[in-house]
């Protein structure tokens, strides 16, 4: 086979889903680009590679392309998302015996994040003035979604994510068995890692990360700002193929086809019918078989999802400056919104994505908080008490 | 030589964990822990409070490390990547190599340059040395394929040890393959008729 070739490297996750079928159901050929999928073990090595140039283009997690771009933690080096490759699809799952002890101190559905964030913070002061050990959470990196949307939702009920709990990086593969050997307590993780610790019976999802976020950019297609410059033409073709693959999984007549291509042990390597569950939003939640489903769960490329929103980078920047990751500048949140590029997105489509049906109004929907304002970010920060320093 | 500084090497596999620890010492730094298991790595490392840590890129515990970035309560002493923006070139031979450094925030650069040059050339050198072994390894089996073919094509057309190894060379040369591929088909061609 001929065309650009191209390195793309990826996590083994379910929201790599559409780098997988634009490779593997020919997309990518049609488009003629001659891709090489990488998997890579870590969200530093993925970030390295692309900086340095090993990777022309990677699936990278939408916080840390917004750090690199600012030159947060790290060496700066600007990243651009032509293309979002996946919105939703995090959970927060905890221990049976966590689930039981927020159930009994619940005042209303647990199911209600406003409900369950409030029964956490009851258990987190009960163990406090019983001189236990503090809770502790697992998250996937410190510019994560992940990390937000825990500290979101926990903050939302008075906890103090960084006083009254412990935040450690755990690696997704090993998220279950440090679950099931009580190094932790919860964490909030991708798809499949919550499903697959309710089928090895050692975590209850007990929140969706859409339950948190309605609608939060997750994963996107990650390039140098620099090398999208000079390659406009094989921008748009990725941003194309993408497309198409996204189109293409959305389509629930391929469902079983899709679940196959993932499964296989190149790429993700997760039964098909854990695959299958994740993208019907039919999640189990409870190892007794309990199931709730959300047509939210993890959104590929459906209602514009695929196209790059700046009110979603923004919202990931005042999370950064709330947690006292980044400082509140001006230029910083511009900066940060120019991650996301709408403008390349439409630029590389014959049709344009219809406009979004019954997304939420500030583009974000969190559960707690008023309204966001991706120019105010300053309104977004006094609305809460419990923020970091 | 700084001999002072405290090196921690997080590395699985411990061959090359132990081929950068000579390295290091022979160096003259005397103060080198090698973890070669992961759990709970960032705890291990805070009751080290190491001066650098060095990484394998293999090791999906990279991202526990880049914990240590964050200014927290959990983080006793800050910690950056040994990288700065003037420093391209050293990331990447770095990741190209396959390893990463990190350093405590606030070391100077020069005391750890040497340290980093080192382990970039001990990482090149073990991937050479694997990929010596591995070469080594498909030959042997090579080795051992092509003999059984000579054995099967002794024994079924009567032939001498020499004869056998002309006949598969010929027909190698003739199909335009290694004799290898040859001795295979051979091998497999004796087993269906078994």
């Amino acid at each position: 086979m001929s065309g650009e070739k191209l390195r793309i490297g990826f996590i083994p996750l379910a929201d790599a889903a559409a780098l997988i079928v634009a490779v593997d159901k020919g997309f990518a050929a049609a488009e003629g680009l001659d891709v090489e999928l990488v998997r890579e073990v870590s969200w530093a090595n993925i970030r390295d590679k692309l900086n340095v140039g090993l990777f022309d283009a990677a699936h990278l997690i939408a916080p840390v392309a917004i750090a690199s771009s600012l030159g947060l933690g790290h060496i700066k080096v600007p990243i651009i998302a032509p293309i979002v490759l996946g919105t939703n699809g995090n959970g927060i799952t905890v221990s049976p015996a966590l689930l039981v002890a927020m159930a009994a101190a619940a005042d209303g559905d647990i199911v209600d994040p406003a409900v369950s964030a409030r029964a956490l913070a009851r258990v987190v002061a009960a163990r406090k003035a019983k001189s236990e050990e503090p809770l502790t959470f697992g998250m996937t990196f410190p510019f994560s979604t992940h990390n937000y949307q825990l500290r979101f939702w926990m903050a939302a009920g008075g906890v103090d994510p960084d006083e009254d709990v412990r935040l450690v990086v755990l690696p997704p593969p090993y998220m279950v068995e440090s679950l099931a050997n009580r190094h932790v307590d919860g964490f909030c993780v991708g798809a499949p890692w919550n499903s697959v610790a309710v089928d090895f019976g050692v975590g209850c999802i007990a929140q969706f990360g859409c339950d948190i976020v309605a609608r939060a950019a997750e994963k996107i297609l990650a390039v140098r700002g620099r090398w999208a410059q000079d390659n406009p033409d094989v921008v748009a073709r990725l941003v194309r193929a993408h497309r198409r693959a996204a189109d293409f999984i959305d389509d629930a007549a391929n469902r079983d086809e899709v679940a196959a291509l993932l499964a296989t042990p190149s790429r993700i390597e997760v039964a098909p019918e854990v695959i299958r569950r994740t993208f019907e939003g039919r999640i189990k939640v409870a190892p007794g078989g309990m199931t709730r489903t959300s047509t939210r769960y993890l959104v590929v490329g459906r209602n514009g999802a695929a196209r790059p929103d700046p009110a979603q980078a923004a919202w990931l920047y005042a999370q950064m400056v709330r947690w006292g990751q980044a400082p509140l500048s001006p230029a910083l949140l511009a900066a940060a919104k120019a991650v996301f590029r709408p403008d390349l997105y439409d630029a590389a489509l014959a049709v344009p994505d219809a406009k979004p049906v019954g997304e939420p109004t500030d583009h974000i929907g969190a559960f707690a908080g008023p309204a966001f304002d991706p120019d105010d970010v300053a309104a977004h920060l006094a609305a809460w008490q419990v923020r970091g320093r | 030589m700084d001999a002072s500084l405290k090196i921690v090497i997080v590395d699985e596999n411990p061959i090359r964990a132990a081929i950068l620890e000579e390295g290091l010492r022979e160096a003259g730094h005397v103060n080198v822990v090698r973890l070669d298991d992961t759990s709970h790595l960032l705890a291990r490392v805070y009751a080290i409070d190491p001066d650098v840590i060095l990484i394998d890129l293999e090791n999906p515990s990279r991202d526990v490390l880049e914990q240590m970035f964050q200014v927290s309560r959990a983080v006793r002493r800050p910690v950056a990547m040994f990288v700065d923006q003037s420093d391209a070139a050293s990331i990447e031979a770095a990741v190209d190599a396959g390893v990463s450094a990190y350093i405590v925030d606030g070391l100077r650069k020069e005391r750890v340059q040497n340290i980093l040059d080192l382990c970039i050339s001990r990482f090149n050198a073990f991937a050479r040395l694997q990929d010596e072994l591995d070469r080594t390894k498909s030959a042997l089996e090579e080795r051992k394929v092509i003999d059984r073919a000579k054995g099967i094509l002794m024994s079924a057309k009567n032939l001498s040890e020499d004869a056998a190894y002309a006949l598969l060379r010929k027909t190698a040369m003739n199909e335009n393959k290694k004799i290898a591929e040859v001795a295979q088909s051979v091998i497999t061609a004796a087993e269906l008729f078994k």
